[in-house]
């Protein structure tokens, strides 16, 4: 394959990442990952690395929109992020010291359950946005966010139960290197009761930054190569803009079906790297 | 100041930097294609890149002699700033806020940031 032919290819598929990540908040790993391995070959180094850039480009490229529409919750994002962030530092410890196959093959199952709830049935339910319990009221999680036109208000519940859940998605992708968004979006939608829509924006908003933490780490490996990076982050940003642009008008069903398949997706890669052991 | 403006603040901000990122990184690409679009690649080995591309001042350097992979990865450092920026100018935007609380929590995450990139360092 030509440096032309690789770049065109790798710059089409990060397109599709960039679009599947910034409308789910999962960011772009879970496509850019097997289709750079699987598909081309790369080395899966080469592929971490590009996986990251690609995180932190859907994220930022899809977040000015994000933020000017005003629906994710930087006060919600930034509290959970301590939770991810000293989460990712335990995992980065917990590294080598149990198997990761068994891990990835539980994450796995645990994502296929997660995708059959959003794929029937989350189309039961009518994302009414709830009342903030105590905790919620006291850290002023609650917001408000678009509504054909409107902003509806919202309240954040079981502050407690989502802090846990954060710190185990970011050991989790101190461990395993993909997968926190799954997380995150799953604790802000099914434990906090936030609706759907703010919780895979701010997801969104989060993955950046728990990617950033790790950045430094893979660029002095080497796992960031110039001529791989460049067609996924150039892919990855326009897939993502557009991405952004999509979910304002997009209905939350729509969205929970989009959200049902990519992590259908990523649970059966999950589980297939935990058997070949892979991970 | 007030969450809204805040927001649109970091919004504004965020999307200059990242596309003066991408600028940089999609100058970097054409001037490597340009020079090697016939060139069969792979990427099917890893092999650990020279110091030039892989610590801070190498890559300062070699984008500086508008090397294409240097220019690229010059890039790519700007990008990665960028969720580090946001939470910095929240943080900022919050103690314009006089929210204690926020301001301490941005505070925090910022500073388990700066730790995770220097120990990486």
């Amino acid at each position: 394959m030509t440096a032309l032919e690789f770049t065109v290819v790798v710059w089409a598929l990060s397109a599709l990442a960039g679009f599947l990540g910034a409308l789910t908040g999962l960011g772009g790993g879970v496509v850019v990952v097997p289709a750079l391995t699987l598909a081309l070959g790369v080395d899966i180094k080469y592929a971490i690395g590009a996986s990251l850039v690609s995180v932190i480009a859907t994220s930022s490229g899809a977040a000015a929109a994000y933020v000017r529409e005003g629906f994710s919750n930087i006060r919600i994002g930034m509290f959970l992020e301590i939770a991810t962030t000293l989460g990712a530092i335990f995992g980065a410890f917990l590294v080598g010291r149990f198997s990761t196959h068994v891990l990835a093959i539980v994450f796995g199952l645990v994502l296929l359950q997660a995708a059959y709830q959003s794929l029937f049935k989350g189309a039961q339910d009518k994302d009414q946005p709830v009342e903030s319990d105590t905790l919620g009221r006291r850290l002023r999680l609650g917001g408000n966010y678009p509504v054909q036109g409107n902003r509806m208000e919202y309240g954040v519940r079981n502050v407690r139960t989502g802090f846990g859940l954060m710190l185990g998605a970011g050991a989790l992708s101190g461990l395993l290197g993909i997968g926190s968004g799954a997380v995150k979006v799953i604790a802000m939608d099914r434990a906090m009761r936030i609706p759907f829509k703010v919780s895979t924006t701010t997801s969104n908003f989060m993955i950046g930054v728990t990617a950033a933490a790790s950045a430094g780490v893979y660029l002095s490996h080497g796992y960031i190569e110039p001529r791989v990076a460049m067609p996924v982050m150039l892919g990855v940003l326009g897939g993502a803009l557009l991405g952004s642009k999509v979910l304002v008008h997009l209905r939350v069903r729509t969205l929970r079906m989009v959200f049902g398949v990519v992590i259908l997706a990523l649970a059966i890669e999950m589980i297939a790297n935990g058997l070949r052991g892979r991970i | 100041m007030n969450d809204r403006r805040l927001e649109g603040i970091i919004g504004q901000l965020l999307r200059a930097g990242v596309l003066l990122a991408a600028a940089i990184v999609a100058a970097g690409g054409v001037s490597y294609l340009v020079q090697n679009h016939s060139r069969q690649v792979n990427y099917h080995t890893f092999t650990a890149g020279g110091q030039s591309l892989c610590t801070l001042p190498g890559i300062v350097h070699s984008a500086a002699h508008l090397d294409s992979a240097g220019l690229i990865q010059f890039g790519l450092l700007l990008l990665i700033a960028t969720p580090v920026a946001r939470v910095a100018i929240a943080l900022v935007g919050f103690a314009l806020e006089r929210d204690r609380l926020y301001t301490a929590v941005s505070l925090v995450v910022l500073l388990i940031l700066a730790l995770s990139l220097i120990r990486a360092t």
